[in-house]
């Protein structure tokens, strides 16, 4: 299949990659803020820029990952419906907004919110990439008689990324940001969804990946699996409302956010369920290593949703809100689920044949294996900081803040320590597939177009 | 008649939109938070913004973890406006130094009050009901 959109599709995937390095040092420097809460607090790489530049690069890594997935698989589907020029475009204008947004954040211009913390102007090219995006998603789907599931996803993760990035923007207008009360829940509503819009477009992504390898063409039409994707589409829309407990809006937003929630049982069902079939298709592909990532991503998803369950139970939630379960949680969810459904389609979409996955069987093996263990180890020691916050902020000491910040030292340590081998096992695996990256598609272009330089100059001088 | 996926997302998106247009308008119901509405506090939230004060401090549990939540640092015995003014000046074992304008640190000021107006955040207040909810106890 000729299609110019091809290298385009990989580059996204190269970015998301260029941007998760840029997240794993960005995030382990600011974490020594939690160390060393005076290091450089007065300079333009304090804290609160190293934040939000870790937070933007990790956001953008998932994002233009995600991008690159839904490009990947239409590509191997649809690819000759697709517009490279439109897709291009698209690329151009996200190189323009991260440019943008760090300029910003390295002049300590900031006036934005949580996630999106730059100031608002860069999030027009955001704004107009994304509308790029669905015409091209569009432009194949119309022609698409019957859709599997991961089509109705990438759909849905396309539309709700948008309509929760534009609602996000809402306190630009004066109505929304006076009413202080509305206004938090706006704004919580818009991040709540949006974390579900991108977790459409990595499931999609997910089940996409396991018909690929496994050649099972029914799952993605079947009852259950549309069944399962209308209930993760309702917990998008509603569920949202556990953040929120604690502020005080209005009764049936926090009953609404608590009674959605409690459907997520089904799913953490579902899994222990299928379980056994799992773990024997498991054997079965093991040595895949697009297969081991989507494994390891499906125990994340286990071990984060029940603590997610747990949390959002609002006599629980009064424990961990405001304390770092919640990061750990998030923390959980985007290295553990997120990242790794983007690993596994990096390791599958992204050309492995010249820098072969072969040849660095053992240092993948090493960083894959090395990146649970210190993820499990950088969750348990949010986790337990966060216990011991949640204690504190129920009244169990009456010491102040910064001396209940001081006792958590030894779990801020471990936290950070494991952060520094996560960005090594991490970074490994990123570096590993940049090299495949930059040897397919850009030595050996360059290669092809010396070759043919070489084979005219030749002609000419025959 | 046989159910399409796209009946069932067309009603859902259908039912998303009423809810959110349901939270939009809260404020045109609720009149305690539409009399508590403030130009200057609307302003002030952008003073916040700009500083990323949310990097580090909370309100009512949201935002950064490496300072203390501000949900209620108005009402606080001994946290007045010149309190947080020297604050905000000379900074503190990890606050950095601020220099706001004073027409900044007077919105900062008004966003700050009008956000502990709206009630209490600390959770150890809070009352747990029969059925797992809490609820906000004012003092």
């Amino acid at each position: 299949m000729t299609n110019t959109i091809q290298p385009i599709t990989k580059t996204f995937l190269a970015l998301a990659l260029l941007m998760l390095l840029l997240g794993l040092g960005l995030g382990v420097t600011a974490a020594h803020g939690y160390l060393y809460p005076d290091l450089w607090k007065n300079s333009a790489v304090g804290f609160s820029a190293l934040r939000p530049m870790h937070v933007s690069s990790v956001l953008f890594w998932i994002i233009l990952g995600a991008t690159g997935c839904v490009y990947s698989g239409l590509w191997h589907k649809y690819g000759h419906l697709l517009s490279a020029r439109l897709a291009t475009v698209q690329l151009a204008l996200w190189i323009i907004a991260i440019v943008w947004i760090f300029y910003n954040y390295l002049n300590n211009n900031f006036g934005g919110r949580e996630y999106w913390e730059f100031n608002p102007w860069p999030a027009l090219p955001i704004a107009i990439s994304w509308l790029l995006f669905i015409i091209n998603f569009i432009k194949v789907a119309k022609t698409i008689p019957q859709w599997p599931v991961y089509l109705w996803m990438w759909m849905t993760g396309l539309v709700f990324f948008l309509f929760t990035f534009i609602e996000n923007y809402l306190w630009l207008f004066p109505y929304f940001r006076e009413h202080f009360v509305t206004d938090m829940t706006i704004q919580w509503k818009a991040n709540g969804s949006l974390v579900g819009s991108w977790n459409q477009l990595l499931y999609g992504t997910a089940i996409f990946l396991m018909e690929k390898i496994s050649g099972d063409k029914k799952t993605a039409y079947s009852k259950l699996s549309f069944a399962m994707y209308f209930l993760g589409l309702f917990n998008l829309m509603f569920n949202w409302g556990h953040h929120v407990y604690t502020l005080p809006t209005d009764a049936y937003v926090r009953y609404v956010g608590y009674a959605v929630s409690m459907t997520e049982w089904i799913f953490f069902a579902r899994i222990i369920y299928t379980w056994k079939q799992s773990v024997s298709s498991m054997q079965k592909h093991y040595h895949y290593f697009p297969y081991r990532f989507l494994m390891a991503s499906e125990l994340w998803v286990f071990i984060n949703m029940g603590q997610a369950i747990i949390m959002s139970i609002p006599a629980f939630n009064l424990y961990t809100h405001g304390t770092h379960v919640t990061v750990a949680h998030a923390m959980g969810t985007t290295i553990g689920i997120n990242s790794m459904i983007l690993l596994a389609a990096c390791f599958e979409f992204l050309d492995t044949r010249c820098y072969p996955a072969e040849g660095n069987k053992k240092w993948l093996n090493i960083s894959f294996w090395g990146t649970q263990a210190a993820l499990l180890i950088f969750w348990f020691s949010l986790n337990a900081a966060g216990i011991e916050k949640g204690l504190w902020q129920m009244g169990s000491t009456n010491t102040s803040f910064s001396t209940m910040m001081s006792g958590l030292s030894n779990w801020f340590l471990l936290f950070v320590y494991s952060g520094v081998a996560l960005m090594i096992t991490l970074g490994i695996l990123a570096v590993v597939l940049l090299r495949n990256y930059v040897a397919c598609n850009i030595k050996q272009r360059k290669q092809v177009t010396d070759k043919k330089e070489k084979t005219s100059t030749e002609i000419k001088f025959a | 008649m046989k159910i399409h996926p796209r009946h069932i997302f067309v009603v859902l998106c259908v039912l998303f939109l009423a809810y959110s247009f349901s939270i939009y308008t809260a404020p045109l119901r609720n009149t305690t938070e539409l009399q508590q509405a403030a130009s200057p506090a609307g302003e002030g939230r952008l003073v916040w913004q700009k500083y990323n004060c949310q990097s580090c401090h909370q309100l009512y549990g949201l935002g950064g973890y490496l300072g203390p939540d501000l949900t209620n640092l108005m009402s606080s015995p001994g946290k007045d406006s010149t309190y947080i003014h020297a604050l905000l000046k000379s900074g503190n074992k990890q606050m950095p130094v601020f220099d706001l304008t004073d027409e900044e640190l007077t919105r900062l000021l008004a966003f700050l009050r009008a956000a502990d107006a709206t009630g209490n955040g600390r959770p150890a207040s809070y009352k747990t009901l029969w059925n797992g909810m809490i609820e906000q106890q004012h003092d």
